[in-house]
């Protein structure tokens, strides 16, 4: 599979990854490789087989609906690189 | 070496012969004696003498009092930055302390450090680290090896016993590899045997917390203090742990030996092979069978790997966007501009490549070609195993395909990396427990490892299988 | 019905399909335990979880679960017992795990359907698509600063239970009959408080518009409407804005929307060049959800009384209008409030309408004017009963009542002590009135002869000075019938 650079920068964009100019090439080179390499898996005849999501054949674990009522802001907000008053702050964004 | 095993140490602290504080200073100069290898990201001498003073007042019965142990920067430890070995999350501290290394510090553990690794666990080298490059303990003079990856610091440290265990997280081979690489013992539990909360997650279905050790009998002790079921992972195992080290056993007689045909190939030199039936030689002595069995899909392995693990990746990593902690770029001009600076500039090169194959395999017009294909390969693959199982014991395949390699190597083309993984990725697609057990030398005298398979939380098996592999080990 | 709209050139049939994200009433979050509760401190109600912290995992609320079905239940839909949670990826502010956990491909509840009441007795059958969990968002403040966004994660990961109509709906009214025909049977089930101004309850509304008989035309979507009244301009104004265009023959293009409340139009939103690829994928962290029958079971029998049993027992029971009983029904507190009533009060069950007739004028008009809801309402049912039974055992006149009423409302108190109180009671005694009669007619002995010369409007004038002479008490029937004879 040819990655070309416009998928490899519509790709980087959905990933909020900016690629500079210089790298594309090669980016898109190495992607495409590596999809090459993957598409090996076509070879395999998976028609009537379930795909695994998970190994665990356990049921899903269910909590009850107890309420942790603990005020945990400052231990939320302590890693933040820009806060106001109990609020993250982020660049604006416009609707 | 006086304090290389966990199982002597504990002896010693325990009959008083030395104080955890005392203990704790040999390592800290073994440490400083080996910054060279660049084993540790974070590394604070005040910070451990002063846990040891505590930690001596503690009872004796604690099963790890004093233990010095490595922690990979992939496990959030509240007393030390958290990092992943990457720029974005260089200045991040948790407030809370993962479930496993929990664990470890209630049975009266030291922690040393914080081990280096692959940036977000991406790698089989450790040379992707925003930290810089881990060296292998057993680099011959006036070369630089790699100690494989990701839990490459874990390793070293074990191997320079700087420490006398370390944990390390295991999703393609990331702490079996590594052993192999810097012969010592590494060990993956079945997925879900330990819990996954409070570990940086890189591929969630693939994740498990593991250990290093010097000797299997370390190893059991550390496997079962880390183990165990936890309500807040919802995907923990509600099993069992046996006491490991107890039921510790070499008596392999009648036990039935798979050797997959499919693990001979062509281009692997031929001292791996040479090691692989020594080890096979070895069990046979032993009393046990060889039975040679046919893991079909295996070849297929490595690209179901590759679309699974960056496909989950990608979504995992998603979190990482200047926001609630961690590195944010200088420039933002918008919310959109903040994430994508940040974004490319807090992380490395093999991870963004990663993000980038997962976007894709995720996309629109293409999860049905790769993703879903690739679920169903993961359970052509499984089944392999659980077919495979019906006709023997356990599994006996080398770990790795190569000695460690050169630092600088295999670093132009990233499919070269990915298939160091070959060996080891089949059975973390099958979320079964693996072993890597150091046996035999290289021609140029490096470590080498067998690695051992067995079932869903039968760790018992193979870990008995590894105790009769190390004493033969000559 | 005819809901065409007629432009300049042509007829045009609005197409509408709703998608409500309804918050599920529950004390915990969705996959967290912190606590649900609105309007809290910025950031108080957020767990390592809900900020996506590194190592964090999700752990699935029992309850929520539980709330879903009993709402799939409530829309005679389908349960499926087995579904899958994915992950939606996309990168927002509000979103701290850059993904949102919902459901994709197998969702909880399948089909279902909804059905609406027109004021003509006709009814409609909405069909429902599917209805899933998902966690909710948290909130992003842009007007409080310039350059800066504030974020607010309280209600980030409170379990959302997003339902999705077919698009069977042809106007803006019969869009809000749906939407308060479902808050109604969700706040039945108490599975959501319904309350909209708290964005408890939101809709996106998608609508398109075509001629009759032709495909469906390109549609678009207007996101996060929070109120009935909104939710009505903004399909008004949007139809409108489609046939403009389709007249001049332009092409409708596909966009995502927000109405502006303030000038009553819809507007595009943020540049939506690449359209979401959400890459959705079934979550790693979680394992599928399987639904046994006997846990169906055990929750069909803890479903109440609904909206549409609830109006067939009234109009089969008590013999209500079918409007009289959809009035009533549409709000469960006011259903409760009139069931309430007929239950301490038996002997009224033959009164039923009139019981209506004063909750839906009276109560309803006077606790609109003190803007209550029936809930807050002074006037409990019991007192409410005991007045109705004093004005049919004519104790107190249909006017009496309406002041003891106020009364009620003011004091609390039961209406047999303010009547004593105020000696209110009707004088039906007719040695009584004919006292009062006599009274009055001595004292107007000339308008007494001018009646019986042929002045019968006076008669007004008598039973007027009888009544204030009896302060009121008068019971009016008896006063007139007493009052004709005495003047013969």
């Amino acid at each position: 599979m040819k990655i070309d650079k416009n998928t490899t920068l519509k790709i980087a964009k959905l990933c909020r990854l900016r690629i500079e100019e210089q790298e594309t090439e090669e980016l898109s080179s190495q992607l495409s490789s590596i999809l090459d390499w993957v598409e090996k898996l076509n070879e395999v005849d998976t028609d009537n087989v379930e795909p695994l999501s998970n190994v665990s054949t356990a049921k899903l674990p269910l909590r009850k609906d107890e309420e942790n009522s603990e005020d945990k802001s400052k231990d939320i907000l302590t890693n933040a690189p820009e806060k106001l008053e109990n609020y993250f702050v982020v660049p604006k964004v416009v609707e | 070496m006086e304090f290389s095993s966990i199982t002597e140490t504990l002896k010693t602290i325990r009959s008083k012969k030395i104080s955890v504080e005392e203990l704790s200073k040999i390592f800290i100069k073994r440490i400083k004696d080996n910054k060279n290898l660049n084993a540790f990201i974070y590394f604070n001498e005040e910070n451990i003498i002063e846990k040891s003073r505590e930690i001596d007042k503690l009872n004796n019965n604690l099963f790890l009092k004093g233990i010095p142990l490595a922690i990979k920067d992939l496990f959030c430890t509240k007393n030390m930055p958290t990092t992943a070995g990457s720029k974005i999350l260089s200045n991040f501290h948790p407030t809370y302390e993962s479930f496993v290394t929990q664990k470890l510090l209630n049975q009266g553990s030291v922690f040393v450090g914080k081990a280096n690794c692959d940036e977000f666990a991406m790698g089989s080298s450790t040379t992707t680290s925003f930290f810089g490059n881990t060296i292998n303990p057993a680099s011959p003079q006036g070369k630089q090896l790699v100690p494989g990856g990701s839990s490459g610091g874990s390793a070293a440290a074990v191997a320079a016993k700087l420490c006398l265990g370390a944990t390390g997280t295991d999703t393609g081979g990331s702490i079996r590899q590594p052993a192999s690489f810097c012969g010592v013992v590494g060990m993956k539990p079945t997925y879900g045997l330990c819990s996954r909360w409070g570990i940086v997650a890189f591929a969630s279905s693939l994740d498990q917390a593991g250990i290093f050790a010097n000797s299997i009998e370390d190893a059991s002790i550390l496997m079962k203090e880390i183990a165990g079921y936890d309500s807040n992972d919802s995907t923990s195992a509600k099993t069992i742990i046996p006491d490991y080290y107890k039921n510790l056993n070499r008596d392999v007689r009648g036990k039935i030996i798979g050797v997959p045909k499919e693990y001979t190939l062509p281009g692997i030199s031929d001292e791996i092979n040479t090691v692989w039936e020594d080890a096979i030689k070895l069990f046979e002595k032993g009393g046990a069978k060889i039975k040679k069995i046919s893991l079909p899909h295996t070849k297929y392995a490595l690209p179901t790997y590759y679309i699974i693990a960056p496909a989950e990746a990608s979504s995992n990593l998603a979190r990482y966007d200047g926001v609630k902690y961690g590195f944010r770029s200088n420039e933002k001009n918008s919310l959109d501009e903040m994430y994508e600076l940040t974004r490319s500039e807090g992380f490395g090169k093999e991870v963004k490549r990663r993000i980038l194959i997962g976007t894709y395999v995720l996309s629109a017009g293409y999860y049905d070609a790769y993703y879903l294909k690739a679920q169903k390969v993961r359970k052509l693959i499984a089944d392999d195993f659980t077919i495979a199982f019906k006709d023997c014991d356990f599994i006996l395949t080398p770990t790795t395909p190569s000695q460690a390699f050169q630092i600088g190597e295999k670093e132009e083309d990233p499919i070269k990396m990915y298939l160091n993984d070959i060996f080891t990725v089949p059975a973390s697609l099958a979320g079964i427990p693996g072993i890597s057990v150091p046996f035999g030398k290289s021609k140029e005298q490096l470590p080498l490892g067998i690695q051992l398979l067995s079932k869903h939380f039968d760790e018992q098996t193979i870990l008995n299988a590894g105790f009769y592999l190390e004493k033969n080990n000559e | 019905m005819n809901n065409l709209i007629k432009g300049t050139k042509f007829e045009w049939e609005t197409i509408i399909g709703l998608e409500i994200h309804a918050q599920v009433k529950s004390n915990s979050k969705l996959f967290s335990s912190s606590s649900t509760k609105f309007g809290s401190k910025p950031n108080s109600q957020v767990s390592l979880f809900d900020a996506a912290m590194p190592g964090m995992l999700p752990v699935i609320n029992e309850f929520c679960i539980k709330q879903a079905i009993k709402t799939g239940i409530g829309l005679k839909a389908k349960i499926n017992h087995y579904s899958v949670f994915d992950r939606k990826n996309y990168f927002y502010a509000d979103l701290p795990q850059g993904y949102q956990i919902s459901q994709y491909k197998h969702p909880i509840v399948g089909e279902g359907v909804v059905t609406i009441d027109f004021s003509n007795g006709e009814s409609k059958d909405i069909r429902i698509v599917r209805l899933h969990l998902e966690q909710d968002a948290g909130k992003s403040l842009h007007d409080q600063n310039p350059a800066k966004t504030y974020v607010d994660l309280n209600r980030s990961g409170v379990a959302l239970m997003e339902i999705v109509s077919e698009p069977d709906l042809r106007s803006a009214e019969e869009a809000a009959l749906y939407i308060t025909k479902l808050r109604s049977i969700l706040m039945y089930l108490d599975v959501c408080d319904g309350n909209m101004q708290e964005g408890s309850l939101r809709a996106d509304v998608n609508i398109s518009v075509r001629k009759p008989g032709e495909n469906y035309g390109t549609r678009c979507e207007i996101k996060n409407l929070n109120s009935i009244k909104f939710i009505k301009q903004a399909i008004e104004f949007e139809a409108k804005r489609q046939i403009g265009i389709l007249e001049e023959e332009g092409e409708i293009e596909q966009n995502t929307l927000l109405f502006d409340s303030l000038i009553g139009k819809t507007r595009p939103m943020r540049n939506k060049e690449e359209a979401h690829d959400y890459r959705y994928f079934p979550d790693p962290d979680l394992l599928p959800l399987e639904i046994e029958d006997n846990l169906i079971q055990s929750l069909v029998k803890e479903i109440p009384e609904l909206p549409d049993e609830r109006k067939k027992r009234y109009i089969n029971d008590f013999h209500l209008s079918n409007y009289d009983s959809s009035v009533l029904t549409s709000e469960k507190q006011t259903s409760d409030y009139f069931d309430k009533v007929l239950e301490v009060h038996n002997d009224l069950k033959g009164s039923a309408k009139l019981v209506a007739n004063w909750i839906t004028s009276e109560l309803f008009a006077i606790l609109k004017k003190h803007s209550l809801d029936i809930l807050q309402s002074p006037i409990s049912p019991e007192h409410l009963g005991s007045l109705i039974k004093l004005i049919s055992s004519d104790k107190i006149s249909g006017k009496i009542a309406k002041e003891v009423f106020e009364e009620m409302f003011q004091s609390k108190e039961s209406p047999e002590k303010i009547v004593k109180e105020k000696d209110l009671i009707q004088v039906t005694d007719t040695k009584e009135i004919e006292v009062i009669i006599e009274k009055i007619l001595n004292d107007n002995q000339d308008k007494v002869k001018d009646f019986k010369e042929g002045k019968t409007k006076l008669l007004g004038f008598f039973v007027g000075q009888a009544m204030k002479e009896s302060k009121g008490k008068a019971n009016p029937k008896k006063l007139n019938q007493i009052l004709l004879n005495k003047l013969k």
